[in-house]
């Protein structure tokens, strides 16, 4: 244990503590909130004080109650979402590596096709086919998110499907899931662990954008992105409201690169 | 006496030394008489400048086909571009505008509208009967998309009596015919050679030509120097732009990008009010918030379960919370303080758990499920409105389950169509107007399917009733039933709120129907 | 060379089968919207009678089949017809739309692509510096910031209080170069500061990647010094991924700016698509469709032949 401290970086420590604390903010949002998520508790923006520390938002909710719950939300959000799009868009992509052929020629072409239309529209389109509640738009970004995963986890998988070892364990007569999980998955980790961490950071800024165009979580849900979009106005009039949930973000992103920064690193073999 | 010759100096109907003239007349002092034109002069109309506005609506998809206006940007651009037979003074009666003079049959059925003769349009023809039938008809007919047909219904033909003078022969009897000519969409565009005007054209009777235009983004509009309206189109040049973002149009009136914007963000107009070069203007209006139940589908078609839904509504925590204090009470009817022959002897309907509850225990009930349907698009602030009336209800022992609908084809696939909706009226310049949109029995937008013998029957008696104090009485009792018995719960009445930098300027008074003075602030504002 | 002109001729060739594809899509996706234009345009002031009018007179009671056939039919001829919603042609009232998002994602492009590419190189040269440290701290809470916030930010400073830019990106045909460059600079300037950050990591991540490469040992231990090793050793083996995740940013500088079109009132593409898509008007939301994918598509193949006109050991393979 000790060890681990003396040889991680300070900032992949750093990124470690952030990630941590906002799990456990999630997790215990309940706990940890002094009021609860759209329980209005006072006048519209009250300033800092003891009692409501972060004072109040537009319908005089407590900022720093929806602030943890936000935590709740958006993580929980952005990881259901990235978990489906990389389960969904790894597997696709090292079968399609493995198999090859017209399997192979099928899947890709579909993902060009995919990739070829802007997400934003892709996404106001199909949210509104299927309506913008929570779990379709969960659905409907992980649904843009496997193209580009398919495509890294296809192209890191090219360049292992040809190694001896696979070769051999496909000649041992190996079934493609025992393939997937044990001789190709274990050497494309490091990649997509950086690719993680990046579209975990995406989702939350999609869902701003969604939301900035009138789609994205619907009130009363406290949710980072929306929440800066909420109280944007303000910012004209130097009020900083706004800039806790955005600094929520950032602290969040920073975090979980300074993590990935250093997985890669350590993935890299680089010496330095 | 004084007051209304000031009045007339602002407004420029009366030179200054009219003014003069008539003060000394009514025996002030010439030095007195010189001070009132000062005090007049501060809000007196200037000549010239540059206006630029920035309207949240617009869209590329936008034309110049009024049968499709459909947003503030068309609306006002519209307004300054072509004129009405009939345009809504303040005071909420009708003035003559391209029509000189109108009058009507006894019976109110036939109406003749005299032309006026120097009216001409911006290529110099002069309008005449054949421009504006042609106007009419576009609305009109079998194959006519325009949102304005239900409001022409009642004309069964429309004949020329010489080049300057039309008459509308009417199914029925309608005092407040000429009204329905102030409507945005029925500007008088001139005739083609078959009879039917160019949907697309520009060229208009206004006080201004257009001299650019791109669909969403903005309009140019020139002063035309020949137009025949007197006192009118002070400023010389008016642009106009979509400015979606509710924090970009607010910067950009603070950069001095715009100079008018309309809905500016409600949670910090109290910040920009701060600001020393911003004024803000507020505006009662017609606008009016409703919750329309189907009086045909149980459970709604017991009165009883309608009063305790009435009773069971915080009418007052919507002002606040839902219009931030922009607005006031409504009482289930849909006619609004500024409007003649509205109902001021009407108790305000407080909230009242208890008395929900006796209305309910009337109807043989213990407690009510019912499901509101609301859409973000229904009105600014309906899924809020429609959550806080289901917290209130509980307290009646009413239940009501928020069912929130897709934005996209809520108008046509919610409204309407579900028992119990949200939903709103930008309001009608009439009483009549108002209740036969939407309440009258087979009315195509009566939304709460209501159907009250004698309300219909007063409704078209006081139609073509021509003496005043007699339909005042009619309306007080149809006001009287529609929020008894009637079927829509009509929490708040909104304002209109706009900010604009002091160098804007408006009348003292200006018409109460719609925003930024019934639409018509191009032609009627000026700039200093 | 011969090799790479096929490839080229290949893509070219899988590109326009994957244009055909999207554009089926679109017209579905557009077909499974509900409501339709008519419904969108009257709004609450619709009845049954006008809807039903209008679906005549824009031809919306014909079958969907049929409607995309004859579009498709138009497109061969090189006309993408006309909008539902106004009548005008297409493709005239694309193209100075076109003009203005070409314009504002070229001049964003000029400067963040360099900026972005020496900062990664810098980065890497003083790698686990104070420096590279700052720098992607920087980059990364640029990115971690949503569009929006970054663009009233920059209104706030530059144009509320101290009024040097205006808040509105207004700009016409009349409008000459150098007061385009300025009216459009605070758009730039959000544009530039959401993509620098990627391309930046890319570029650092590249170059180190290439670090580890037995011949970059190779010529530190023959005293090459460091800046030399790392631009002319390091470098051009690392342009593959440094030339896509450029591409990618100047595909997104095209096709996603729609929030900052919103924020500085720009008259661009996004907001023309975003207005379609919304009133269901087909032809539009086909032509501005098609053009996005193009887009992409294109930048794509243009990618891969520099990585592969670039790379030494690439070229020998193709």
């Amino acid at each position: 244990m000790l060890r681990f401290f003396k040889t991680t970086p300070p900032t992949a420590l750093l990124g470690l503590f952030i990630i941590l604390s906002v799990a456990i903010m999630g997790v215990f949002a309940p706990f940890l909130a002094p009021y609860g998520e759209t329980e209005v508790v006072g006048a519209a923006y009250m300033p800092w004080d003891s009692v409501h520390l972060l004072g109040t938002d537009n319908l005089g909710r407590d900022m720093l109650s929806r602030v943890i719950y936000g935590a709740r939300n958006t993580v929980g959000l952005a990881l259901l979402t990235t978990a489906i799009a990389f389960t969904v868009g790894a597997t696709l992509g090292i079968y399609a590596a493995l198999k090859g052929g017209w399997v192979d020629q099928v899947v890709s072409r579909a993902v060009d096709v995919l990739m070829a239309v802007p997400p934003l529209i892709l996404a106001l389109m199909l949210l509104a086919i299927v309506g913008p509640s929570i779990p379709n738009m969960v659905l409907v970004i992980a649904v843009i998110y496997v193209a580009p995963v398919f495509r890294l986890a296809r192209a890191s998988s090219m360049n292992i499907v040809v190694l001896d070892f696979v070769q051999a364990a496909r000649l041992r007569g190996e079934g493609n899931l025992w393939l997937i999980s044990r001789e190709i998955l274990p050497n494309i980790t490091s990649t997509l662990v950086a690719e993680f961490g990046l579209r975990f950071c995406f989702v939350f800024l999609f869902i701003a954008a969604l939301s900035f165009l009138g789609l994205g979580i619907q009130p009363p849900t406290a949710d980072w992105g929306s929440m800066v979009k909420e109280n944007a106005t303000l910012i004209t009039f130097g009020d900083i409201t706004p800039l806790i949930p955005a600094a929520a973000i950032a602290v969040l992103t920073i975090g979980i690169n300074f993590v990935v920064d250093w997985m890669l690193h350590k993935a890299s073999g680089l010496k330095d | 006496m004084i007051e209304k010759l000031k009045q007339d100096l602002a407004t420029g109907t009366i030179s200054r030394r009219t003014f003069m003239a008539g003060a000394l007349a009514m025996g002030a002092t010439v030095s007195s008489a010189s001070l009132l034109v000062g005090e007049a002069h501060a809000i007196a109309p200037q000549k010239g400048g540059t206006l630029r506005i920035g309207f949240t609506q617009g869209s590329t998809s936008d034309t110049f086909d009024p049968a499709t206006f459909n947003n503030d940007f068309m609306l006002a651009t519209g307004y300054a571009v072509f004129n009405t037979l009939v345009e809504l003074a303040p005071d909420g009666s009708g003035q003559p505008d391209l029509a000189e003079s109108y009058e009507a049959s006894a019976d109110a059925k036939t109406w003749t509208f005299r032309l006026r003769d120097e009216a001409t349009f911006s290529d110099g023809k002069k309008v005449t009967a054949a421009d504006v039938i042609a106007s009419i008809r576009h609305h009109l007919g079998e194959n006519s998309k325009s949102a304005a047909k239900p409001l022409l219904k009642s004309i069964e033909d429309i004949k020329a009596d010489g080049d300057n003078t039309v008459v509308f022969t009417l199914t029925e009897g309608n005092a407040d015919f000429p009204l329905i000519f102030n409507d945005y969409h029925l500007g008088i565009r001139p005739a083609q050679a078959d009879g039917t005007i160019d949907p697309d054209t520009m060229i208009g009777t206004g006080g201004y030509v257009v001299e650019s235009f791109e669909a969403g983004v903005r309009a140019v509009l020139k002063r035309r120097d020949d137009y025949w309206k007197k006192g009118r189109a002070h400023i010389d040049r008016v642009e106009i732009l979509t400015i979606a973002d509710p924090a970009a149009r607010m910067n950009a009136l603070l950069t001095g990008e715009v100079d008018l914007i309309d809905r500016p963000d409600l949670k910090t107009v109290h910040m920009l009010k701060r600001n020393p070069n911003v004024k803000l203007h507020t505006q009662d209006g017609t606008l009016h918030y409703v919750m329309p139940m189907h009086s045909d589908t149980a459970p709604f078609d017991d009165n009883n379960v309608r009063l305790a839904l009435k009773n069971a509504i915080n009418r007052q925590e919507f002002v606040d919370k839902v219009l931030k204090g922009y607005g006031k009470v409504g009482n289930d009817q849909p006619i609004a303080s500024s409007m003649q022959f509205y109902n001021d002897q009407l108790a305000p309907r407080a909230f009242d758990p208890e008395k929900a509850k006796y209305h309910l225990k009337q109807a043989g009930l213990d407690t009510l499920n019912v499901k509101l349907h609301t859409a973000e698009n229904a009105f600014g602030g309906a899924v809020d409105a429609s959550l806080l009336f289901s917290e209130t209800a509980k307290a009646a022992g009413i239940n009501i389950e928020v069912v929130r609908e897709p934005a996209d084809g809520y108008w046509s696939n919610v409204w309407l169509k579900k028992p119990f909706c949200t939903s709103y009226w930008g309001g009608r310049p009439t009483a009549d107007l108002m209740f036969t949109t939407a309440y009258a029995a087979g009315a195509d937008w009566n939304e709460s399917r209501f159907n009250h013998e004698r309300f219909n029957e007063l409704l078209v008696k006081a139609r073509a009733e021509l003496d005043t104090e007699t339909r005042r009485n009619m309306y007080f009792e149809m006001q009287q039933i529609v929020s008894d018995e009637g079927s829509t719960i009509i929490p708040a009445f909104g304002q209109y709120v706009s900010a604009m930098t002091k160098r804007v300027h408006m009348p003292e008074k200006v018409t109460q129907l719609w925003d930024l003075d019934g639409m018509r602030f191009i032609e009627r504002w000026w700039v200093s | 060379m011969s090799g790479i002109q096929k490839l080229v001729l290949r893509r070219i060739g899988l590109g326009i089968v994957t244009l055909f594809i999207v554009s089926l899509l679109i017209f579905i996706g557009v077909e499974l919207l509900p409501s339709d234009l008519a419904q969108e345009i009257l709004g609450q002031a619709a009845t049954p009678e006008t809807v039903a009018a209008f679906r005549r007179e824009l031809g919306l009671d014909q079958p969907a089949v049929i409607r995309y056939l004859e579009w498709v039919a138009g497109v061969f001829q090189g006309d993408f017809g006309v909008s539902l919603a106004n009548r005008r042609d297409v493709a005239e009232l694309v193209a100075p739309r076109l003009k203005n998002t070409m314009f504002l994602a070229g001049y964003a492009a000029a400067i963040a692509v360099p900026v972005a590419v020496t900062l990664g190189i810098l980065a890497a040269l003083f790698r686990n510096s104070i420096f590279d440290r700052l720098a992607n701290v920087f980059a990364l809470s640029s990115i971690s910031l949503p569009e929006f916030f970054v663009a009233y930010v920059l209104i706030l400073l530059f144009a509320v209080n101290i009024p040097l830019f205006p808040s509105l990106a207004r700009i016409d045909d009349a409008t000459p170069f150098i007061e385009a460059l300025y009216r459009t600079f605070l758009p730039a300037l959000t544009l530039i500061l959401v993509v620098i950050a990627h391309m930046m990591r890319m570029t650092r991540a590249a170059i180190i990647n290439v670090l580890a490469e037995p011949y970059i040992e190779m010529a530190r231990l023959k005293g090459v010094p460091r800046y030399k090793v790392i631009l002319r050793h390091a470098l051009p083996n690392a342009l593959p991924p440094i030339i896509n995740v450029v591409a990618i940013n100047l595909a997104y500088l095209i096709v996603g700016v729609v929030v900052v079109e919103v924020v500085f009132v720009y008259p661009g593409l996004g907001q023309l698509l975003v207005d379609a898509v919304a009133k269901r008007d087909f032809p539009v939301v086909q032509a501005v469709g098609l053009f996005f994918a193009a887009t992409y598509i294109s930048l794509n193949i243009l990618a891969d032949v520099l990585s592969i006109l670039s790379n030494p050991r690439l070229r020998a393979k193709a």
